[in-house]
């Protein structure tokens, strides 16, 4: 009850209080000159998300930067250490090399069959439910995504019944098959994972890339063909680099949900068998060694490694809002 | 490409062609012989087929009946690039992402055309355009002008048998269009192609066609050179169409040979008095055009049997000419007289029809009667 209170209270008195600064704001604004009003204006009222950003982002991001230098308990300062072992952790180095595979293998899967499904659906009548139904494991959080594959890669030694669907359905289609454990082997774990994150993306994909070809011109397509090119030549010479722009800010997405991996690896497992990927080790450094220095090192790196992909993503999206205009 | 041979034909032929969407149909038994180095005008109201049919020619959609052949060979299942056709598109259709050369040059480049001659034939057509100075241009850097001139260069570059233009200016200002229009009747004289060219706009098709195709509703009305097509119109759609103003059309009835309706009596001549008397009687469409309708005083029309009387409703001066909407016992029809004379909405006047270019149509079949 007390909560519900507290919600409603919260969810009213927000608003009476932006209202009430801005209406301050503006009468502050009523008294200047009206030239001096007029720069002044801006401030005023980007203020509120300019102190919420700074707050909640960029104090945070210049504390965790400072704490990266910091030991354990963040109490002194330690120098490069906590950077120093990361690079010569036999752990830390393992993630990187998994997350690389995430980011090389989880980017062109997505990518590419995102394209594939969005030329494939857009030629035949039943495309809209393909895509509807590609689109659908968006709704599930990564979460029960991770339980439900989970269940799907189960392993029982051959010979007992198979309760995972994938080892079942194989071991019931292919003759002489041996159940593999998906998870747990080195070939094919980290494989496995892969696929459960470009099953969630790939839908949103599909979607994206097949607004970007709905947007080239039938004339052109019918142009090309007239000129003599093949249906592969027009893809290749005129589809393809016309949704250039679109697959890139999809590829960039990508990147960036690959470098950002967690939940999927977390929940299916946890790291082990030598799937451990960045994020879960900063979570690990975080909560189970409790060194908050060597967990902010990594998501420093993290942050190191995304921003430049996010710089080129947004510098994309400007460039196809302007062309859109 | 063509091999090089001066004398290939390039006609096009359409046999029985039919295109069927489902149970509509867009286009019905479609005939035509259309011959080599003609240019062929397809002209209609939106929705007639006509730009169907061209794009059947193109291989764009398939031919749902009936045989297509382009010089000697039948060409129903070939692809478009084994057609030796070349295209010009309502919108251009360039590759934005090519320069104004490379739109040029891809065709040429697909068919592995080496490169010193597709740099050859590429200059050679951005000359006869002049666009030579847009070579290395984006198409959005370019004006829409500018850019209907690249589409006909990629075209021109292939030296195709046939060019398909549909709408091809449709899309550029009124001066442009004009411009335009002598420059395409000149391409047509200097290349010696056969054209077949799609428009709505009757005015395009009379003055740029060898013969036109005028279509309604995916049947063939008629098909002729522009002046027949004027004189001679096979039905009362055509003689509708082909024309600005377009032709008046009243109810009459014939009795003892003579037009009558309310305020007018006018005496058919020729043939045309011929073929009225089955129809003694009965009522017939009149048609006559604005430009043979004059005012009693002001016309060279002699007159005789030939007078209508009615209320100037509309005057529409346009300076060398002024139409004048008459209404003739509730009929309404436009004369096109002198440009200086003076009538105002309200006065009564006298019309003269120049009986030589009478028309009469069936009122049930529309189907011109006599005069063919």
């Amino acid at each position: 009850m007390n909560h519900i209170v507290m919600l409603l209270l919260a969810s009213v008195s927000i608003p009476l209080a932006l209202i009430g600064y801005l209406a301050l704001g503006e009468g502050f604004l009523s008294r200047l000159a009206k030239n001096t009003a007029h720069r002044v204006r801006p401030w005023i009222w980007i203020a509120p998300a300019l102190i919420l950003l700074c707050v909640f982002l960029v104090y945070p991001t210049l504390s965790t930067a400072l704490s990266s230098f910091k030991d354990a308990t963040g109490d002194l300062f330690v120098g490069l250490a906590n950077y120093k072992f990361i690079f010569t952790n036999p752990d830390t180095l393992a993630s990187m090399k998994n997350n690389l595979l995430w980011l090389v293998f989880f980017t062109v899967g997505s990518v590419l069959f995102g394209l594939i499904t969005a030329i494939l659906a857009d030629r035949v009548r039943y495309g809209g439910v393909v895509k509807t139904v590609m689109f659908m494991p968006m709704a599930i959080s990564n979460v029960a995504a991770g339980v439900i594959w989970k269940f799907m890669y189960d392993y029982r030694p051959a010979g007992l019944p198979q309760t995972g669907t994938v080892n079942a359905v194989l071991s019931s289609v292919v003759p002489g098959f041996e159940p593999i454990a998906w998870l747990i082997q080195p070939a094919t774990n980290n494989g496995a994972l892969i696929f459960v994150g470009v099953w969630m993306v790939v839908g949103f994909c599909t979607v994206i890339l097949s607004a970007g070809l709905r947007n080239i011109s039938e004339e052109v397509l019918e142009a090309a063909k007239i000129d003599g090119a093949t249906d592969w030549q027009t893809f290749r010479s005129i589809t393809l680099p016309l949704l250039m722009p679109t697959v890139l800010v999809v590829a960039t997405t990508m990147v960036i949900n690959a470098l950002k991996i967690f939940d999927i690896v977390y929940v299916m497992t946890n790291g082990n068998y030598n799937t451990d990927v960045i994020a879960n080790q900063m979570y690990k450094q975080l909560f189970v060694t409790q060194h908050s220095g060597q967990a902010s090192a990594i998501a420093i790196i993290l942050l190191i490694a995304i921003a430049p992909v996010m710089v080129v993503n947004i510098r994309r999206y400007r460039e196809q809002m302007g062309s859109a205009a | 490409m063509r091999d090089g041979a001066v004398n290939t034909m390039s006609e096009v032929i359409l046999k029985g062609v039919y295109k069927r969407y489902g149970k509509t149909v867009a286009v019905t038994d479609f005939n035509l012989h259309i011959e080599d180095k003609e240019f062929m005008v397809f002209v209609g109201p939106s929705g007639c087929g006509k730009s169907t049919t061209l794009r059947m020619i193109a291989g764009l959609e398939e031919i749902s009946d009936g045989t297509l052949q382009i010089g000697e060979k039948i060409c129903n299942d070939l692809p478009p690039k084994d057609r030796d056709i070349a295209m010009v598109f309502q919108n251009y259709a360039l590759y934005p992402h090519m320069n104004v050369y490379e739109n040029m040059a891809f065709g040429l480049r697909l068919r592995k055309t080496p490169k010193d001659l597709i740099d050859k034939k590429v200059r050679e057509a951005a000359g006869i355009l002049q666009i030579e100075h847009l070579l290395g241009r984006k198409p959005k850097e370019l004006s829409g002008g500018q850019r209907q001139r690249v589409a006909l260069g990629r075209a021109i570059v292939r030296e195709p048998k046939v060019f398909l233009m549909d709408e091809p200016l449709s899309n550029l200002d009124a001066k442009l269009r004009v411009e335009m229009r002598s420059q395409i009747g000149k391409l047509h004289r200097r290349l010696g192609t056969t054209i077949i060219y799609v428009t709505h706009d009757q005015v395009e098709a009379m003055t740029m066609g060898t013969r036109i195709v005028v279509m309604k509703d995916g049947f063939i009305q008629q098909c002729d050179t522009p002046l027949n097509l004027y004189d001679f119109p096979k039905n009362k759609f055509v003689a509708g169409f082909i024309g600005s103003p377009s032709m008046n059309f009243l109810t009459v009835s014939v009795q003892n040979g003579m037009l009558n309706a309310q305020g007018l009596k006018v005496s058919p001549e020729g043939t045309l008095a011929q073929s009225l008397r089955p129809y003694e009687g009965k009522q017939v469409w009149m048609g006559i055009r604005p430009e043979h309708v004059g005012l009693k005083g002001f016309t060279n029309i002699p007159v005789g049997e030939n007078i209508m009387e009615g209320e100037v409703e509309v005057v529409e001066p346009l300076g060398a000419q002024t139409d004048i909407l008459v209404s003739v016992g509730g009929q309404i029809l436009t004369a096109k007289v002198d440009g200086h004379v003076m009538v105002n909405a309200g006065d009564m006047v006298q019309l003269v029809v120049d009986r030589s270019k009478l028309h009469a149509f069936d009122l049930q079949s529309e189907n011109a009667l006599g005069r063919s």
